[in-house]
């Protein structure tokens, strides 16, 4: 690219394979396949926040980077690969818009964001401001992904990976997050996915199904 | 326009008719090697077009003129988009008349002629495969322009042999746009080509056919033109995208060894990409026709990612 340092083109080369793969989870119809793209994308994120780290010097980025690798790649989606098999839940229905529509909404989403991160990037100091337009993205996409799907599963997963455009958004807006927010996010997120496994099995208890329809009536007589 | 940059021009065109049944019997070849059978002979599709030149014409009652003249039109706007792509010199005094969106113009005319030809009949399965093919050809258009548009873009012009050349020309870099782009690029090819995740190209009579049921009411010089434009097209394609993504080892402008060299260059760069090809080709499973457009809405979402992505990190 016109004058970057090789670096920088590696650090933008991974935002745009993190925008492939926040794609990649919008398609996805299984749910086994949406969790490992998920760890995928907290990979490529932890590489590129360990580059970074060896860019600026920052030590904080390094502990950010093991953490990203510790808690994304490793324990949530292994929490996850659990509950999928004692759930025995693998394929998600139909999304509620099909795939093709999906993905046109999902560009139309990528567009916006890209305008709407442009007065951010004007403002951020950073080297890697050019991408925060692609975290802004990610973070929109993964909301996409929520409201399309029905089982919870999938919709779980979304959130996961909506976390992960917001790290990485205050990755290349201002080079991290202070350490003590980071932990507690991380904390929060592994709390979450704790007390949402116990919810999925109070839901499929209730319900015989983990489809979120069924929460939309209120009352038992309705139905 | 020197004496060079005509006798480019010209060799180009022959190389593309020699070459491109030999590029599809290598892609055979391959694939059959892939897939544990006996390989056929590299020379089975000019042996094919052999046979079927010397072959009497039969042509169904109810035809009109313009299921005769379909195969010399298909031939003759695909020998004219082999004139166009830059596959050995990129100084071709062809240029000036037609760019890159002309060329997609010149497939679309071949498609349109085509499918016209596949339905004048009035079987079946040609209208069948008309429609498919127009299905097909609608979605994959726009992912080949997008493709086309993302290396405009970059290079600020819009015929191919000046992209190509300045592609080749800068500097070195990692280029996520280009990488998306070709991805998508190669998921065009397969659509327009009829190959495997989309059409199989190595059966007649099977319910899912696109491009052969078109073709099933040609009988010898029409249709060993239409076979012989089909391997054009997929030359053209592998010429596209060379052009695009390995822009290296033409002449451009340097001489008459520059030229000499690009010969071998093109046959390996042929090879290599016929070889890729076979591989794609056997490691997928056919889609359904019904998940087609899903196929070309990726290439088209790829391609325009390439767009937005080149966009948005340039400003950096």
């Amino acid at each position: 690219m016109d004058g970057l340092t090789l670096d920088l083109q590696i650090l933008n080369a991974l935002a745009a394979l993190l925008l492939l793969l926040s794609f990649a989870m919008l398609a996805q119809r299984r749910i086994v396949r949406l969790v490992n793209l998920f760890a995928l994308q907290g990979a490529v994120l932890s590489l590129a926040t360990a580059l970074l780290a060896w860019r600026t010097g920052d030590g904080q980025l390094y502990v950010s980077a093991a953490l990203t690798l510790l808690l994304k790649v490793i324990l949530l989606p292994w929490l996850l690969h659990r509950l999928i098999r004692r759930l025995e839940v693998y394929w998600d229905t139909e999304p509620m818009l099909n795939i093709v529509g999906t993905m046109l909404v999902g560009l139309l989403i990528v567009v916006f964001a890209f305008g709407l991160a442009q007065p951010i990037t004007a403002l951020a100091s950073t080297a890697t401001r050019s991408a925060i337009g692609i975290a802004v993205a990610v973070i929109l996409l993964a909301f996409l992904t929520m409201i399309t799907r029905r089982k919870a599963m999938s919709q779980v997963v979304g959130f996961l990976s909506m976390e992960n455009g917001l790290f990485f958004g205050a990755m290349s807006a201002t080079y991290g997050m202070p350490m003590i927010v980071e932990l507690g996010i991380a904390l929060d997120v592994l709390v979450a996915m704790l007390v949402l496994g116990v919810f999925f099995f109070q839901i499929r208890e209730q319900f015989d199904s983990l489809d979120l329809n069924n929460l939309e009536s209120l009352k038992d007589e309705d139905r | 326009m020197s004496l060079l940059d005509w006798l480019t021009q010209a060799l180009e065109v022959i190389v593309a008719l020699a070459a491109a049944p030999l590029f599809l019997g290598w892609i055979n070849q391959c694939r059959a090697w892939l897939q544990n059978r006996r390989a056929p002979s590299l020379l089975l599709p000019y042996y094919g077009l052999r046979k079927l030149f010397h072959k009497d014409a039969v042509i169904a009652t109810n035809a009109s003129p313009l299921f005769r003249a379909a195969p010399y039109v298909v031939f003759g706007t695909m020998v004219t988009a082999a004139a166009v792509i830059p596959s050995m010199g990129t100084r071709l005094p062809f240029t000036d008349a037609a760019d890159a969106i002309v060329l997609v113009g010149l497939f679309a005319t071949a498609r349109v002629f085509l499918a016209l030809a596949a339905m004048d009949v009035g079987t079946a399965f040609g209208t069948l495969g008309a429609r498919r093919e127009m299905m097909i050809g609608f979605l994959a258009e726009p992912a080949l322009l997008m493709v086309i548009f993302v290396a405009s873009l970059i290079t600020a012009t819009t015929t191919l042999p000046a992209i190509s050349e300045r592609l080749a020309l800068q500097e070195l870099g990692l280029y996520p746009s280009l990488a998306f782009t070709a991805v998508a690029f190669t998921m065009v090819l397969l659509a327009e080509n009829a190959r495997i995740p989309v059409d199989n190209p190595a059966t007649h009579l099977e319910l899912t056919m696109i491009h052969e049921a078109m073709l099933l009411e040609y009988s010898a010089r029409h249709l060993a033109l239409m076979e012989w434009a089909a391997a054009l097209k997929l030359f053209n394609y592998a010429g596209i995208g060379f052009a695009l993504f390995i822009p290296w080892g033409v002449n451009m402008g340097a001489g008459p060894l520059a030229l000499l060299a690009s010969v071998p260059l093109l046959a390996l760069k042929l090879a290599l990409a016929g070889a890729g090809l076979a591989l794609v080709e056997t490691v997928s499973a056919k889609l359904r026709v019904f998940r087609a457009p899903e196929f070309l809405a990726t290439a088209f979402l790829l391609a325009v990612l390439g767009l937005l992505v080149h966009l948005l990190l340039r400003a950096a």
